[in-house]
């Protein structure tokens, strides 16, 4: 019998299958779509920081912190350097960008801004 | 000198004190009171304050060797409640000596104890509680709290989403293991035990913890993400409650879940603090919460409940939906879910909350949103409850024509696209349908999900809603 059900297709094998927190099922942004992020971040009144790592070491808990948190950076278009000088200093890494909350500790934005070439 | 003076007095002569200003440390209550005809409301107020603390019928000889006007709980106020002659609102204060340290099973064996049963009252609801900050800071609280279990669990920026196993009742424990596999390696964070599941000759609870076990692993190790199943631990005994949640422990399982009223408090703080020496988080599930607050003029207000629940500890608490098929109005619900999380939570009557109540350092935690839940929800949902909660689905995963894989993936699909819209600064319940719509073009599994569930809604009155004027 003929079905139009379709196989769900992660695999183990597969790096397309490893997933990367948030927004990593929505098609990858574009710079625009992440300048928007950036920009509700500063909104938010968040520091900036940004993360990068091996994808073989991607579900650690700690990434490479590049340079410092951006304290005090309010402004979207330096920010958006910044993440794009980490991604061409670490062409094959995962690279993340953070919005944090040092009042509650915690990150309010976090998703990963550019997967690894190698992966 | 007072001297012994035996016989029955008016309530109102001891307990009802206009004049009295309640003392910071004071515990408050709210109670909505319908009183039998021809009782003044003084004296019905006077009474549910004398019963719910330091009276009985009759003068007794040993009052007098008390100093009562310390111990004694006061009715202080009166208000109408709008649009109804029939009740009133009556608010007493308790001294915090009334109550042992750390325990809201004695907090509620006052309040809504013998006094619930009192002839003179027709019916009786306590509507709100304020526990004072120095009360607050006795009690254990939530083990880990939001912010750590977003540590825990490496997930930031965005609810986090849950599903139900289904059926309820009646797999195995080999088939139970497939269905949360699925569920997880399809994008979903948590998936849970239905509350009735404990270990029912279907399915024993080892036999439950290692299939699901190995399907978490499995799952983390595809995805690359952090996963959970809450593990039920509810059992007939303390002793069973213990040996459950140590065995998840040992399977090195994050969450366990506990159904906080059919276990009772005790075991429920019990459970708790295990979990806070444990690490491990812990999902609460209301069972019977709707029989006790869903009434209008008896009971306990859930938000009572909340209440009692983050000082005995836990890191989810069901909220209801707002929206799905389980009751719940939207600024009632609002209130609520400021008292799960937040840290001060100011007297708001629009919402409901009748008292100013401070958590001090206590953590918060996590709305669990569930109930007849799916994709065409999401959009409502990210607006009412925001970042920090949990969307529970159960059908609205595996109801999916092609599984839970792609119904989880739908689900988490929906989610990030209505995060995304939001961080734009788009009304994402307004623009809910064009914004899961557009996602649905890069996601065939959203898109089967739509059009699956495109008429279902829940729209049936609400039925404990909040006192008309308050709104």
């Amino acid at each position: 019998m003929e079905t139009n059900i379709r196989e769900y297709p992660s695999r183990l094998g597969d790096a397309a299958s490893k997933r990367l927190g948030t927004f990593s099922y929505l098609p990858r942004f574009d710079k625009p779509a992440v300048k928007t992020q950036i920009e509700y971040l500063v909104g938010k009144d968040l520091t900036p920081m940004i993360e990068h790592v091996e994808p073989a070491r991607a579900t650690s808990r700690y990434w490479y912190m590049w340079k410092l948190p951006l304290f005090g950076e309010r402004d979207p278009e330096a920010i958006q350097r910044e993440v794009e000088a980490c991604i061409q200093a670490n062409p094959n890494d995962h690279v993340r960008l953070i919005g944090f909350d040092p009042r509650r500790q915690t990150q309010v934005v976090s998703f990963v801004v550019g997967r690894g070439a190698a992966d | 000198m007072t001297t012994y003076d035996a016989g029955v007095k008016e309530y109102r002569q001891t307990y009802w004190d206009p004049a009295y200003t309640p003392a910071d440390t004071d515990l408050l209550a709210c109670f909505k009171i319908t009183p039998q005809e021809g009782v003044p409301r003084e004296e019905a107020a006077a009474a549910v304050a004398a019963e719910s603390s330091t009276g009985t019928w009759t003068t007794v000889w040993t009052d007098l060797l008390t100093d009562l006007d310390h111990y004694k709980g006061r009715a202080y106020s009166i208000e109408d409640v709008p649009g109804d002659p029939s009740c009133f609102y009556a608010f007493v204060a308790y001294p915090i000596d009334l109550f042992e340290e750390g325990s809201v099973v004695n907090v509620l064996t006052s309040l809504v104890g013998n006094v619930f049963g009192f002839k003179a009252i027709r019916a009786l609801r306590l509507e709100d509680v304020r526990f004072p900050l120095h009360y607050v800071m006795t009690c254990g609280g939530p083990p880990n709290g939001i912010i750590v279990e977003r540590d825990k669990m490496d997930k930031y920026g965005r609810p986090l989403l849950g599903c139900t196993i289904k059926p309820k009742l009646g797999l195995s424990g080999k088939n139970y293991g497939r269905a949360v596999y699925e569920c997880l390696r399809g994008g979903l964070d948590f998936t849970k035990d239905d509350e009735n599941v404990n270990s029912q000759p279907f399915m024993r609870w080892r036999d439950r913890f290692e299939n699901v076990a190995e399907a978490v692993k499995l799952a983390q190790a595809e995805t690359g993400e952090r996963k959970g199943h809450y593990l039920n631990v509810t059992a007939p005994t303390v002793e069973d409650m213990y040996e459950r949640a140590e065995f998840a422990k040992a399977l090195d399982m994050p969450i366990i879940m506990h159904d906080f009223l059919t276990a009772g408090f005790t075991a429920h703080t019990s459970l708790a603090n295990w979990c806070r020496r444990n690490g491990m988080l812990l999902h609460v599930h209301r069972a019977m919460h709707a029989v006790i607050d869903r009434n209008r003029s008896h009971g306990i207000h859930f938000r009572v409940l909340v209440k009692c629940l983050r000082l005995s500890g836990g890191d989810h608490l069901h909220s209801g939906t707002v929206v799905g098929k389980l009751e719940g109005d939207r600024q009632a619900t609002l209130g609520w879910i400021d008292l799960m999380r937040e840290r001060l939570v100011p007297e708001e009557r629009a919402r409901g909350i009748f008292f100013d109540q401070d958590f001090g350092h206590m953590p918060g935690l996590f709305p669990v949103a569930s109930g007849g839940i799916h994709v065409w929800h999401v959009p409502a949902l990210v607006s009412i409850f925001g970042d920090d909660s949990v969307f529970q689905f159960g059908g609205g995963t595996i109801g999916h024509p092609w599984g839970n894989a792609a119904g989880a993936a739908a689900n988490r699909v929906a989610l990030e696209a209505c995060v995304e819209a939001r961080n734009e600064g788009r009304d994402v319940e307004r623009e809910g349908s064009e914004i899961l719509t557009r996602a649905a073009k890069s996601s065939p599994e959203l898109a089967a999900a739509l059009e699956t569930w495109r008429e279902i809604r829940f729209e049936f009155e609400v039925v404990d809603t909040l006192d008309e004027a308050t709104r």
